[in-house]
């Protein structure tokens, strides 16, 4: 049989989803007798110019995880369209910007200052910022441009299948790797590999979930949560019911909410917007008994909004990034 | 203009970066720069954040050390509610963080190093990991997978997600360990320690029985003398989740000892417009420019380093290995930077047998393990040990615990400096009047892998990947792109 040729790039990312695949175990090892990888510079030395090398069209599948925010990145990502037929979009940061896309909420020379100027190890009255370009010992040397914003990859490029999660479980992956030939093929069904159904469908408490309002709203470390009920009705905010499932509830077996990695459900037009609201309308038992300051002491459990509700989609979110 | 070299992308390596090689007209050697070219900016945008997420955010620096952040990030939030936690808590979380320790070294060792020493000579498309399963037999291919799938198994237990914990944060964690993961966790730490016996005689076989390896790792082309830095427990052994960080110089003589939260007495970061990591360096020294010996203010960390400022490991077999090291290279500190490979596998020994030792201690499965903080949240510092080297973070919140400042401090950024030096000086010996192949390239990357960087953690400061690039120029123009097709 005719092996399935592939790339892979990481782009904005932390290598975490390279990491997840090489968690699928003995199966990766079993990977070369189907797959021929031409280009994955986490594990594999071929070079950009192997990468320019490829014809157009010339691959069958080319997986990028990672937000996009540099030139060198976006550059990339163009590369990889030309050279495939199929391109998927893998992992949050890819699919929706991810946590590197809460960087949309300041300004880019903001970030930029923080680390390189303002840092309490930084020496102070430190001036330097990198720059594209540097003259230094008579040479030049170069930096890609870092963009004024993250931005999601089919925000660069069309994107054919997405991958969601952070990292996608091992069972999204298996799902993934197990339909590479019907996606060659163009018989795949489906373009998101993860459930159409929200989180609390397949949340182990997903049955005890009463979703009626809560007295009161905690922060994760305020209250020890017991782990046979559902965490909102706890009074911990879990973005489960705004989010697809396919992750197996992973947080949420260990105590923990959801922070919604998986992205949002079809129906959804601004999931963070939607959820805000879902938690607004629950919040403070009896609200409409409740002295305004009341109210708000419950809502200051939320007090950061965008950290909260959209954790990781803010690059695709409604509300527009920062601008001076 | 200078003649210039370029590896791109740095391959095998966690995150983005490239080497340039520039030649003098008579092609050799006159510079050379190791760049970090991405950037994410994590310090600005935990700005505004409730800090008890920052244990959930900032892991996502890093994809191969996601667990160190999560420690860091956790014990840094304690210190700003100013709460202890329970003792049962304190051992989940070491016994969490030695598997961390363990899966790193693992893939480092075996997917990313392992292929520089035992296929140095090979071509390009069978210098990776299944070019060394291929040269070492598919039994112990099947090993390191699952091995390392067991270290992965023991976090995810732990920490709910074998690669995104999520179970740590202010006051200890969010769910008891169950007596039948425990069992099932210590069966898996006495394969841990089986397969950490025979990652080192491996090492033993195949690179200490090689007389050709043997001299490139004792070899000054692969060789500074710097100062070094590491955390140790009461005992001076090498700890990586809590204690004090020892610094020593290049003669071994201890230089400072102090608490993380007195890291800005000690530790100071210089900038260069050419790069997006920065360069710490030792406060009290200075910084004196990319040079090595005891004048300069450069320090290294990782796995060798560490085991530099110890005065031993902690567990029997690992103290066994240490010793061996020590006797190999007949005087400490070694400053070899190929040791710090074998140095790696001396850690798996201890993070194995360090498991082991908390999995049959019973009262690991106590049910108390949260303190819920009382005290107002403000400023709070912490560091471990990464598996490359210290981590600091250093959270300033108000007192409603929402974050106000983030300073970090990333194992590989301490690196910076001297994986520099490294570059240019393996490149000034190997690359004689213009005349330069694919192989000897590989070995000047081989420099850089030695410390298995992680440029997405050091560009933290931006998200991270690690290509190599590698381009010459001599005579003021473009002479020679290296590639690895033959």
């Amino acid at each position: 049989m005719k092996k399935i040729r592939m790339i892979l790039n990481w782009s904005a990312s932390c290598g975490g989803c390279d990491v997840a695949i090489l968690d699928m175990g003995r199966a990766i090892l079993d990977l070369p007798q189907k797959v021929e990888i031409l280009y994955w510079p986490v594990a594999l030395d071929f070079k950009r110019k192997d990468l320019e090398g490829l014809k157009e069209n010339s691959v069958d599948i080319g997986i990028i995880n990672g937000a996009v925010r540099t030139s060198e990145q976006e550059e990339e990502a163009k590369m990889f369209r030309n050279k495939c037929r199929h391109i998927v979009s893998f992992g949050s940061c890819a699919c929706s910007g991810g946590i590197p896309g809460l960087a949309n909420q300041y300004d880019r020379d903001d970030v930029l200052k923080r680390a390189f100027r303002e840092a309490q190890s930084n020496v102070p009255g430190e001036t330097t910022i990198p720059q594209p370009l540097t003259h230094v010992n008579d040479v030049d040397l170069t930096l890609p441009e870092f963009f004024k914003e993250v931005k999601a990859l089919h925000h660069i490029i069309p994107v054919d299948s997405y991958v969601p999660g952070c990292p996608p479980s091992l069972s999204t992956i298996g799902e993934f790797l197990g339909s590479l030939d019907a996606i060659v093929k163009g018989k795949v069904k489906k373009n998101v590999f993860a459930s159409d159904k929200a989180l609390c469908t397949e949340c182990p408490h997903g049955k005890t979930r009463e979703t009626k309002k809560v007295e009161n709203l905690f922060r994760p470390h305020e209250i020890i949560a017991t782990g046979d009920r559902c965490l909102l009705d706890q009074g911990i905010v879990c973005l489960g019911f705004a989010t697809r499932g396919g992750c197996g509830a992973r947080c949420i077996r260990v105590n923990m909410p959801c922070r919604g990695c998986y992205g949002w459900l079809l129906t959804m037009f601004d999931p963070g917007a939607e959820a805000m609201s879902t938690i607004a309308s629950i919040a403070g038992d009896r609200e409409d008994y409740m002295p305004a300051t009341k109210i708000m002491n419950v809502l200051d459990k939320v007090r950061d909004t965008v950290g909260t509700f959209y954790s990781f989609s803010l690059p695709c979110a409604g509300i527009k990034r920062k601008e001076k | 203009m200078a003649n210039k070299i370029a590896i791109f992308p740095n391959t095998r390596l966690e995150g983005h970066g490239k080497v340039e090689i520039f030649l003098d007209d008579s092609g050799n050697v006159k510079d050379s720069y190791f760049q970090v070219i991405e950037f994410r900016g994590f310090e600005k945008f935990c700005e505004g954040r409730h800090v008890e997420e920052l244990p959930r955010i900032t892991p996502k620096i890093c994809g191969v050390c996601p667990g160190a952040h999560h420690m860091a990030s956790s014990k840094a939030c304690d210190a700003v509610y100013n709460v202890e936690i329970p003792e049962t808590a304190k051992k989940l979380r070491e016994l969490f963080y030695n598997a961390h320790i363990a899966h790193s070294h693992i893939l480092h060792f075996f997917a990313l190093g392992a292929p520089d020493m035992l296929l140095m000579n090979e071509e390009p498309a069978k210098r990776n990991i299944f070019g060394l399963v291929a040269a070492v037999g598919k039994d112990i291919g099947i090993a390191v997978v699952d091995n390392r799938g067991y270290a992965q198994k023991i976090q995810e237990i732990i920490g709910g997600h074998q690669t995104y914990p999520v179970s740590s944060l202010p006051g200890g964690l969010s769910k008891p360990l169950e007596e039948k993961d425990r069992k099932e966790i210590q069966k898996m730490a006495k394969s841990l320690v089986e397969f950490s016996k025979k990652s080192l005689d491996i090492f033993a076989r195949l690179v200490l029985q090689n007389e050709k390896l043997v001299e490139i790792v004792a070899s000054d082309l692969y060789r500074h003398e710097t100062n070094y830095a590491g955390m140790v427990d009461d005992n001076n052994k090498v700890n990586f989740y809590d204690g004090m960080i020892k610094v020593v110089d290049p003669y071994g003589k201890e230089v400072c000892s102090f608490e993380a939260r007195d890291y800005l007495d000690h530790v100071a970061e210089h900038v260069e417009p050419w790069s997006y990591i920065k360069f710490p360096y030792l406060k009290n020294i200075g910084w004196k420019g990319f040079v090595d010996g005891p004048e300069s203010g450069v320090y290294r960390v990782n796995s060798l380093a560490r085991l530099n400022v110890a005065d031993g490991m902690a567990t029997p077999l690992a103290q066994v290995a240490y010793e061996k090291l020590y006797s190999f290279f007949g005087k400490k500190p070694v400053h070899n930077i190929l040791a710090y490979h074998w140095a790696r596998l001396i850690e798996l020994m201890y993070a194995a047998e360090r498991i082991h030792e908390l999995a049959s201690d019973s009262s690991i499965t106590d049910t108390n393990i949260r303190t819920i903080p009382t005290g107002d949240p403000s400023e709070g510092i912490a560091a471990v040990e990464a598996p490359r080297g210290t981590l600091y973070h250093h959270y300033v919140t108000d007192k409603k615990g929402i974050v106000q400042t983030v300073n970090l401090i990333v194992a590989t950024v301490q690196n910076n400096a001297a994986i520099n030096m490294s570059v240019k000086k393996a490149a000034q010996n190997l690359i004689k009047n213009g005349e330069v192949d694919d192989t000897l390239l590989n070995k000047v990357e081989m420099a850089v892998r030695a410390y298995d960087p992680c440029l997405a953690c050091s560009s933290h400061a931006l998200p991270g990947r690690m290509p190599l690039e590698l381009k010459i120029f001599w005579k003021g123009e473009f002479y020679k792109r290296i590639t690895y097709n033959r």
